[in-house]
């Protein structure tokens, strides 16, 4: 991603990069409702965005998102889990009408209202279930201020491609914490390339798949009929109960997220030290305790490896491959469940799956350092 | 797209439904006013109404339970194109659920008609009670009648700022009632008064709809707010959000051999923040990195404000501190606000102002009267400090960011340079 050997150095929020991002790939639109510790992505998006719309509450907000999308507008929003929770039906409706957008969630400490000023990482298992019937929604994580950068335009590109709502997931301290960054470092974001379905014939079926994703139509063009809609239906948008054709309907939406999901849109680091047989897994804030525990461990002399998801969902079954290459597992996680260990391993977590976690606090490196070396 | 609005003038509900004559009433009335089909936007939910739209030629958005005004409006934020209507389709169910959705669409004067439904009851769902549902009103979940008063969603709708706002019985021909609706530049709302045939009738047998509408106290007519329809008026907007973080060149030394953590504190107003940012910024100037997080309390301008502030030679990978190498702290709620980990301090330095009482620490004290130049600068004055005493920056380098943010006619720089000499 590096474009040149550059020293342009700023002191700079993971916000305003992530806000950057999706307008350089093309959102237009931020819908927003005030709340902690997303507001500096609110703030910039009102200054950023074409189009900057305060909601009375988050339900309102993703429908405004929803509907604005109907138009052909790609629409970007922020929030915390509180936020989140009221997002959630309104989520599965535009999942189901296959609607894109992207939704910034920036985790912080619960349950309930919590602790509005904490960080945390809590919601993995929320997102993995957020779908009725289990289907899985894009979640792509950020680790550092580059991964704001090109997976914030990545969220972008896969809301369109695939026609879905997708969660980038972040947490308190990695938007609003300052860093010193070489802007001139970061790569060129283009606008994300949308097709919409462009004959001029009358067969337009709404959701009539290419491939596994249907062509798009704005309900503001009056040439082919529209329809959109959040119950069960079939090709042309008609409720149905369970018709085979509206059944095949909802299995496509399923199929359509694992297939981009475990390849095309399959982002992780893996930075493997050969002849390492302990490795290190974290992701978002802990990911940065992660980096540092490693760089002083391999200091030191230790062999680790450092592996960093950036797809968090749905889980690329790649990752239990890359976990089961070493003898021991250190999964640093901001919560007290391992999440992501759970949704690896299920209720059978391996003897050779390490966790370290944390409520309230940042895990640091030497928490991390220590269970490596336990 | 030419033609009639609506599939067929057999529409799939009970017999005797009011949903029926608002169905053909709506399409009646937007084909006199010249739409096309898909000039239309029909927007519906969850209840009985909802399932008109597969017998519609229009474009049709069918969404969750009482969040269609919602997602219509949504559609009217995206929708340029004057010569589109967007009709929203809601029961009194719906209209219950997502009132603030109404309100909202109201009082932003959004360019839609919301058609009420109020057929005072919950017809999908078994006949109960709606918060649209008149008192006295007998419904499967109140069978000696409703003993509260409904919504009038009308006077809600018209106090909210919609543009026009009328209640129609449900009964005969009400296509010039909807064309007026249609015909408003911004929010419009019909509330249609209906019988549910299935339960209303059954339940409150022998009572007629004018009736009871009358004693519910719900008054026919209209109301208008001369108020002017919804544009996006967007401000001036940020073309690239990056311009906003000048780069910070290289142009001073630095004296730093190891990573340093630091904390900044003392009370909010008193420039804690904005001196952690320019000691920072000074640091990035000098070659180093660094990383700057602010925490306060949830009420921003009371109480203690502290900045944690990492710089070091090489890349900050983790920038949490629990026990800083250096504090510097400004006032009593700073002290209290970190008395804990200045207690856990080692070694290191505490810089502290000469009115406080330091706590028990391994730091070495050096006392100060940092508030000697007014409390707004004391925390810019401990910075300054701290570059002389460590020499870890150049004082310069601090002043030179100071003149770059513009914030040099802001402080009293002279009183600190005069200070920091006593």
């Amino acid at each position: 991603m590096h474009e040149k050997n550059s020293n342009d150095q700023v002191l700079i929020d993971g916000s305003r990069l992530i806000i950057e991002s999706l307008a350089r790939a093309g959102a237009d639109a931020f819908i927003g409702y005030p709340i902690t510790p997303a507001n500096l992505l609110y703030l910039y998006g009102s200054q950023r965005m074409d189009m900057m719309l305060p909601a009375p509450d988050e339900i309102t907000t993703v429908q405004w998102m929803a509907g604005l999308s109907a138009t052909g507008k790609l629409p970007v929003t922020a929030t915390s889990f509180p936020g989140f929770a009221l997002m959630s039906e309104s989520v599965n409706m535009a999942h189901m009408m296959e609607l894109p957008m992207v939704i910034v969630l920036v985790q912080r400490l619960g349950p309930a209202t919590g602790t509005a000023t904490c960080g945390a990482q809590g919601d993995m298992l929320l997102l993995n279930g957020v779908l009725s019937g289990g289907h899985p929604i894009p979640v792509l994580g950020t680790s550092s201020f580059e991964d704001c950068w090109t997976l914030s335009a990545r969220a972008l590109e896969i809301a369109v491609t695939q026609r879905t709502p997708v969660i980038l997931l972040t947490s308190k301290e990695e938007v609003m914490t300052q860093k010193s960054f070489d802007i001139g470092s970061l790569g060129t974001i283009s606008k994300v390339d949308r097709k919409w379905y462009d004959k001029d014939c009358c067969d337009y079926k709404p959701y009539k798949p290419t491939g596994l994703v249907p062509e798009f139509l704005p309900v503001t063009q009056t040439t082919h009929q529209v329809r959109l809609t959040a119950s069960t239906h079939d090709q042309d948008g008609i409720l149905q109960h369970s018709s085979p054709e509206a059944l095949a309907n909802t299995r496509r939406l399923e199929e359509k997220i694992r297939a981009s999901m475990k390849e095309k849109y399959l982002f992780y680091q893996l930075d493997h030290q050969e002849g390492a047989e302990k490795l290190v897994t974290a992701y978002g804030i802990s990911a940065a305790a992660a980096r540092e525990a490693v760089r002083k461990l391999r200091r030191d002399g230790q062999k680790v490896s450092l592996f960093i998801p950036g797809t968090l969902l749905p889980l690329p079954p790649v990752y239990l491959e890359i976990l089961s290459g070493y003898k021991k597992v250190v999964i640093a996680e901001e919560n007290m469940n391992n999440q992501l260990g759970s949704l690896l391993y299920g209720q059978q977590m391996p003897e050779n799956i390490h966790f370290v976690g944390s409520l309230g606090k940042m895990i640091s490196p030497e928490e991390i350092q220590k269970e490596v070396m336990s | 797209m030419t033609g009639s609005m609506i599939k067929s003038q057999n529409l799939p509900y009970c017999k005797g439904c009011g949903h029926d004559l608002i169905a053909k009433s709506t399409t009646g009335a937007l084909e006199k006013l010249g739409y096309n089909p898909l000039d239309v936007i029909a927007v519906t939910d969850i209840g009985c109404h909802g399932i008109i739209d597969k017998c519609l030629n229009t474009h049709t958005v069918h969404g969750l339970h009482g969040r269609s005004v919602a997602l219509g409006a949504g559609i009217s934020f995206g929708t340029a194109d004057d010569n589109q209507k967007i009709v929203v389709f809601v029961g009194d169910g719906g209209t219950t659920i997502g009132l603030q959705h109404i309100m909202e669409a109201a009082r932003l004067n959004l360019n839609v008609t919301v058609v009420v439904h109020n057929n005072m009851l919950y017809g999908m769902t078994g006949g109960q009670s709606s918060g649209l549902t008149p008192r006295g009103f007998c419904t499967t979940t109140s069978f000696k009648g409703n003993p509260f008063t409904g919504y009038d969603i009308c006077k809600l709708a018209h106090t909210a700022g919609a543009r026009y706002v009328s209640r129609v019985m449900g009964v005969g021909d009400i296509t010039d009632a909807m064309m007026k609706a249609f015909d408003q530049k911004g929010f419009s709302l019909v509330e249609v008064m209906e019988i549910c045939p299935s339960y209303g009738v059954k339940l409150n047998p022998r009572r007629k709809l004018k009736e009871i509408v009358k004693e519910s106290g719900r008054e026919l007519g209209e109301w208008t707010n001369d108020l002017p329809a919804f544009t996006d008026r967007q401000g001036d907007k940020t073309a690239n959000l990056l311009e906003k973080t000048p780069v910070i060149e290289k142009r001073f030394n630095h004296q730093l051999q190891k990573p340093l953590s630091l904390v900044i504190s003392g009370s909010a107003g008193e420039g804690v923040q904005l001196a952690a940012n320019i000691f920072s910024k000074a640091a990035i100037s000098a070659g180093l990195h660094a990383t700057q997080k602010g925490s306060y309390p949830v009420t921003v301008g009371v109480g203690f404000s502290t900045a944690e502030i990492n710089v070091s030679p090489e890349e900050v990978l983790f920038h949490g501190i629990s026990v800083p190498d250096m504090a510097l702290i400004t006032s009593a709620d700073g002290l209290q606000h970190n008395r804990q980990r200045i207690e856990k301090m080692q070694g290191g330095k505490l810089f502290i102002d000469s009115s406080l009482t330091p706590p028990e620490t391994g730091a070495e004290i050096i006392r100060r009267d940092f508030r000697s130049v007014g409390a707004r600068n004391a925390a810019i004055h401990s910075i300054l400090y701290l570059c002389r005493e460590t020499g870890i920056l150049e004082e310069s380098s601090v002043y030179q960011i100071i003149e770059q943010e513009g914030k040099a006619d802001k402080m009293p720089l002279d009183k600190i340079r005069k200070a920091m000499e006593a």
